[in-house]
C-alpha cells in the first residue's frame, strides 16, 4: 500500500513541528524518517498511523484520502520506542490483542499466534509477561503484535532505541530480513544515519519540520542536497570553503602544489580501518580514513607531518 | 556467604528506632485493643456470643455492613468518573475541584453531620428531609468516604502508559474497548484498595452520624452508634462484643487490601 | 480528538457529584452560622465553656502532633531502612488506626484504664486520673491520628534512597549529623505534609474522644464535643458558630494540603 503525504502542517503550541512536508513512499518499500530530535519525524509517524490530527495537508493511504480517518480503521501496524507492551497480559494475548479485537475464531487467532511467536523467535515465551522479557524480547513480541492483524504498512518509531548496540544490530538485520520476505510498505523514524543507510531502501532526512532529501542511502552519501545533509549523513569536515569526506583525502609524504601541511595528533586503530585525526595551519582539523595497509605504508604516528590531497570536495551554492 | 554488614554503631542506632516503634505501638495501639479483646471474652466465649448475636447488634452490624457496602459501590463508580476527569479532563477550576476533593480528610466529621442535617433535615432550604433515615445515612458516608476511592485511583491514572492505549487504538480496538480491556485492568487494583478504606470508613464512622441518623434501635441505628450507646448505658460487655465484631472486620478489610496489593503486582515478579 | 459527548457527558457527571456531596454542606455552615446575625455569633463564641473547649482541642493537638510526627520519622526510618523482619507487620499496625472505628478505639482506652481495667486501678492508685480527663483524650487523639506522618515519610524515603546518606558516611559524617543535615532536610515536605494532616484529624476527632471524655463541660469537653452539646441542647446558633470557625481552620488547612502536597499525585 502506498503512502502519500502532501503538504502536512502541524504545530504543538509555538512550536511549528511540521512544515508544509511532503513525502512519497512506495508501496512494498522499506522507508527511512531520518534526523535529529525536534525534527518532526516522530510527528510526521503518528500523523501517517492516525495517533496525532495534521492541522493542515493530508495523508493518502493506497490513494484514498485518510487523513481523518480513525487509527483503527487505517490497517496500519504500530510499533513504539519503550514497546507499549500490556503488562496485564500474557505475551500471547498481546500479540491475539489486535485478532480478538476483530472477532476472529479461535482457532485461527491460536495457529496465528503459533505463528507470529516461531517468526520472532519467541517460542516458549507464550505465557510469560512483559515485564519478564528483556527489552530485545519485548520489542520482538510488539512486532508480532504489530503484525498480527496483517497491516497494510508497518510503522515503527525508534524501535531499537531503547535496546543495547548488539540487540539493536541483530533486530534492525532482522527487519530487513522480515521486510524482503513480506513486503508490507514499512516506514521507520531513526535519529542514527547508520540504521537508515543500512536498512533502508529510501531515506527521508527530515530537520526542523522540513524535508531536507529524499533519496537512496547511495545518493544521499553521494550527492547531497545541502550541507545539513552532508554532515549528517555519513562524516564530513569543513576543510576550507568546501566539504570534504574522510575518504576523499589522500595522504602522502612528499608535498607538491597540490598538497597542504598536516600534522598527525592521532592515529586511531578502528580494527579494519584507521583514522587520523589532523590538524592543518590554525586548528583547522579534520579527519582521514586509511586502510590498515596504506596506514603501515605510511608509517603513520602521533606527531608526525604529513602532506594531504583532496581528491573530491564537495561545495553548496 | 553473606556477612552482617552492620557496624556496631549502626546496630545500635536500628536497636533505638526499633525499640521506640513498638514500645510506641505497644501502648498506644495494641495495649487498647487487646484489652478490648479480652474484655470481650471476659464472661467466656458464650456470652460474647450471646450479646453480638442479640437482634438489636445484628440489626446494628447488618445496617452498618449494608450502608457501607451502597456507600462502596456508589464511591466505586463516581470516585473513578471522578478521578478519571481529573486526571484526564481540562477545565477552568480544575485545580480547585481536586483540591475541594480532600474536604472531607479537612473537616471535623461532627461539622459535617451538622450540615448534612440542615441540608436535608427538617428546615431543609431545598425541601428534602431525608434526616433520621437510612437515606441520610448513606448521604453522610458518601461525604466522609467521597476522598478514597479518588485518591487511589488519581495516581495510578496519571502513572498509564497513554502510548498502550494508542497501541490498543492502532490494532483496531474501539474507545469502550481500550478502557475495557487497556485501562480498566490497570485501575482496577486502585479503584479496589480505594473502596476497602471507603469501606472500613463507612462501618466505622460516628461523628457524622451521631446527629443524622437518629439512631433508632433496628432502624437507624448503626453499629457504631450502638457502641457509643451501650457505653454511655453502662453496657461495657454489649458495646465490647459489637466492638469486637467490627473490629475483626477492619482487620479483615486490611487483609482484603494487601491481598489486592498483592494480586495486582503479580505480572511484575519475574 | 475529543470525544465531545462523553467528555462533558462525564465532567457533568462528576462536578454534579462533588457539588452535591461536598460544596452543598459546605455552603450551609457559612450560611446558617450568621443566621442570626454576627453580633449573636461572636456571643456564643465567646461563651467560657466554649473558649474552654478550643483551647482544650489545641492542647490535646499540641500533644498529639509532636509525638505522633517524632513516632512517624523514627517509624518510618526503621521500616525502610532497617531491613528487619516483621516490617511489614509494624506496617500494617501503623495502617491499622485509618481502618478502626473511633468509637472502638475509645471503648479499647475506657476498658484499659476504667475501674475493672487492666491498668485502671494503678492509675487510681497513684492518683491519676486517666478517664473522663485530659490524659485519656491525649492518648485517643494519639491513637487515631497516629499513621499519617509514618505513611507520608515512609514512601519517600523509598524513593530517595540512601545513596546521599552513604555519601555523607563516606565523607565523615555520624549518624546523628547524617540525620539532621540529610535525612531530614530530605523528608522535610513529606513530614510536614503528614504534621498538616495529623493536625487536622486531631482538631476534627470525635467519637474516641467522646467515649473517654464524658463530656464534663467546662473540663472534658472539646470544640467538637461542644458542637454536638450545643445542637443536643438546642443552641443551634452555638453549634453553627463553632462549625463554622472549624470550618474555616479546615479551609486553611485544604489550602496547606493543596500547597504542600506531595507532586506525584496531583493532575
Amino acid at each position: 500500500m502506498s503512502i502519500q503525504v502532501r503538504n502536512i502542517s502541524k504545530r504543538f503550541g509555538d512550536f511549528q513541528a511540521l512544515d508544509d512536508v511532503s513525502v512519497e513512499v512506495e508501496g512494498g518499500s522499506l522507508t527511512a524518517l531520518l534526523g535529529p530530535s525536534g525534527s518532526g519525524k516522530s510527528t510526521l509517524l503518528r500523523i501517517i498511523a492516525g495517533l496525532e490530527w495534521p492541522d493542515g495537508g493530508d495523508i493518502l493511504l493506497a490513494g484514498e484520502d485518510a487523513t481523518t480517518v480513525a487509527p483503527q480503521q487505517r490497517g496500519v501496524g504500530f510499533v513504539f520506542q519503550h514497546y507499549a507492551a500490556f503488562k496485564h497480559m500474557t505475551v500471547r494475548d498481546n500479540i491475539a490483542f489486535g485478532l480478538k479485537v476483530r472477532k476472529r475464531p479461535r482457532d485461527e487467532i491460536r495457529a496465528r499466534v503459533a505463528e507470529l511467536l516461531a517468526l520472532v523467535q519467541l517460542e516458549g515465551f507464550g505465557d510469560r509477561y512483559p515485564a519478564q522479557l528483556s527489552g530485545g524480547q519485548r520489542q520482538r513480541m510488539a512486532l508480532a503484535r504489530a503484525l498480527a492483524p496483517e497491516p497494510k504498512v508497518l510503522l515503527l518509531d525508534e524501535p531499537f532505541g531503547a535496546l543495547d548496540a548488539r540487540v539493536r544490530a541483530e533486530l534492525r538485520r532482522w527487519l530487513r530480513r522480515l521486510h524482503d520476505e513480506t513486503h508490507t510498505t514499512t516506514v521507520f523514524v531513526t535519529h542514527d544515519q547508520e540504521e537508515a543507510m543500512e536498512v533502508a531502501d529510501n531515506v527521508v532526512v527530515m530537520n526542523r519540520g522540513r524535508v531536507e532529501q529524499a533519496a537512496t542511502p547511495a545518493d544521499l552519501y553521494d550527492a547531497p542536497a545541502n550541507e545539513f545533509v552532508m554532515s549528517f549523513v555519513g562524516h564530513a569536515t569543513r576543510l576550507g570553503g568546501s566539504w570534504v569526506r574522510p575518504h576523499d583525502l589522500e595522504v602522502v609524504l612528499d608535498a607538491d602544489e597540490s598538497t597542504r601541511e598536516a600534522l598527525v595528533e592521532r592515529v586511531v586503530n578502528l580494527g579494519f580501518e584507521v583514522r587520523a585525526e589532523l590538524v592543518s595551519g590554525e586548528d583547522e582539523r579534520f579527519n582521514v580514513q586509511l586502510s590498515r595497509d596504506e596506514a603501515d605504508r605510511l608509517e603513520l604516528e602521533r606527531g608526525q607531518i604529513v602532506f594531504v590531497r583532496l581528491v573530491r570536495e564537495t561545495v553548496f551554492g | 556467604m553473606r556477612r552482617s554488614s552492620r557496624r556496631p554503631s549502626e546496630g545500635a542506632q536500628a536497636a533505638l528506632s526499633l525499640g521506640f516503634t513498638t514500645a510506641y505501638l505497644s501502648a498506644i495501639v495494641i495495649l487498647p485493643i487487646a484489652a478490648l479483646v479480652w474484655a470481650s471474652r471476659a464472661d467466656g466465649v458464650g456470652s460474647f456470643w450471646e450479646v453480638a448475636s442479640s437482634p438489636e447488634a445484628v440489626a446494628a452490624l447488618k445496617l452498618s455492613l449494608g450502608a457501607a457496602l451502597v456507600v462502596a459501590a456508589v464511591n466505586a463508580l463516581l470516585g473513578t468518573i471522578t478521578a478519571w476527569v481529573l486526571v484526564r479532563d481540562e477545565f477552568h477550576g480544575k485545580q480547585f475541584v481536586n483540591a475541594l476533593i480532600d474536604l472531607p480528610f479537612a473537616l471535623p466529621t461532627i461539622v459535617a453531620g451538622l450540615t448534612l442535617l440542615a441540608l436535608y433535615g427538617p428546615s431543609s432550604p431545598v425541601g428534602i428531609s431525608i434526616a433520621f433515615t437510612r437515606t441520610a445515612i448513606v448521604a453522610a458516608l458518601l461525604f466522609v468516604t467521597l476522598p478514597f476511592v479518588v485518591r487511589t485511583v488519581q495516581p495510578v491514572l496519571l502513572e498509564l502508559d497513554r502510548e498502550t492505549e494508542e497501541a490498543a487504538r492502532s490494532l483496531g480496538a474501539g474507545e469502550l474497548r481500550v478502557f475495557r480491556s487497556i485501562i480498566l485492568p490497570n485501575i482496577l487494583p486502585g479503584i479496589l484498595s480505594g473502596v476497602a478504606l471507603a469501606f472500613a470508613r463507612a462501618v466505622g464512622e460516628i461523628g457524622a452520624l451521631v446527629l443524622i441518623s437518629g439512631n433508632l434501635p433496628f432502624k437507624t441505628e448503626v453499629a457504631s452508634v450502638f457502641v457509643f450507646n451501650h457505653i454511655q448505658s453502662g453496657d461495657q460487655a454489649g458495646a465490647a462484643a459489637v466492638a469486637v465484631v467490627m473490629l475483626l472486620i477492619s482487620f479483615g478489610i486490611l487483609l482484603a487490601i494487601g491481598g489486592v496489593r498483592f494480586l495486582a503486582t503479580r505480572h511484575e515478579r519475574a | 480528538m475529543p470525544r465531545s459527548a462523553s467528555r462533558y457527558g462525564l465532567r457533568f457527571v462528576a462536578l454534579g457529584y462533588l457539588l452535591v456531596v461536598l460544596i452543598a454542606p459546605l455552603a450551609m455552615v457559612f450560611w446558617r452560622a450568621f443566621d442570626k446575625g454576627g453580633d449573636h455569633l461572636w456571643q456564643s463564641l465567646s461563651d467560657p465553656n466554649t473558649v474552654h473547649a478550643f483551647k482544650l482541642t489545641l492542647i490535646i493537638a499540641a500533644i498529639a502532633v509532636p509525638l505522633n510526627t517524632i513516632f512517624g520519622i523514627i517509624c518510618g526510618l526503621a521500616i525502610v531502612r532497617q531491613r528487619f523482619p516483621g516490617a511489614g507487620i509494624v506496617n500494617a499496625i501503623v495502617d491499622l488506626p485509618l481502618a478502626i472505628s473511633p468509637v472502638v478505639v475509645g471503648l479499647s482506652l475506657f476498658l484499659l484504664f476504667g475501674r475493672t481495667g487492666w491498668f485502671g486501678p494503678w492509675f487510681q492508685h497513684h492518683g491519676i486520673q486517666m478517664l473522663f480527663a485530659l490524659p485519656s483524650m491525649v492518648i485517643a487523639t494519639i491513637f487515631v491520628s497516629l499513621p499519617f506522618v509514618a505513611r507520608e515519610v515512609v514512601p519517600t524515603l523509598r524513593e530517595i534512597g540512601d545513596e546521599q546518606e552513604q555519601a555523607a558516611r563516606t565523607l565523615g559524617a555520624g549518624a546523628w549529623t547524617t540525620f539532621w543535615r540529610i535525612t531530614l532536610p530530605a523528608i522535610r515536605w513529606a513530614v510536614i505534609y503528614g504534621v498538616v494532616l495529623t493536625t487536622a484529624r486531631c482538631l476534627g476527632e470525635y467519637g474516641a474522644v467522646a467515649v473517654v471524655s464524658g463530656h464534663i463541660e467546662g473540663q472534658t469537653e472539646t470544640a467538637t464535643l461542644r458542637v454536638q452539646d450545643a445542637y443536643e441542647n438546642f443552641d443551634l446558633p452555638g453549634a453553627y458558630g463553632i462549625s463554622l470557625v472549624l470550618a474555616v481552620i479546615s479551609v486553611l488547612v485544604l489550602v496547606a494540603m493543596t500547597l504542600l502536597k506531595p507532586k506525584e499525585s496531583s493532575p
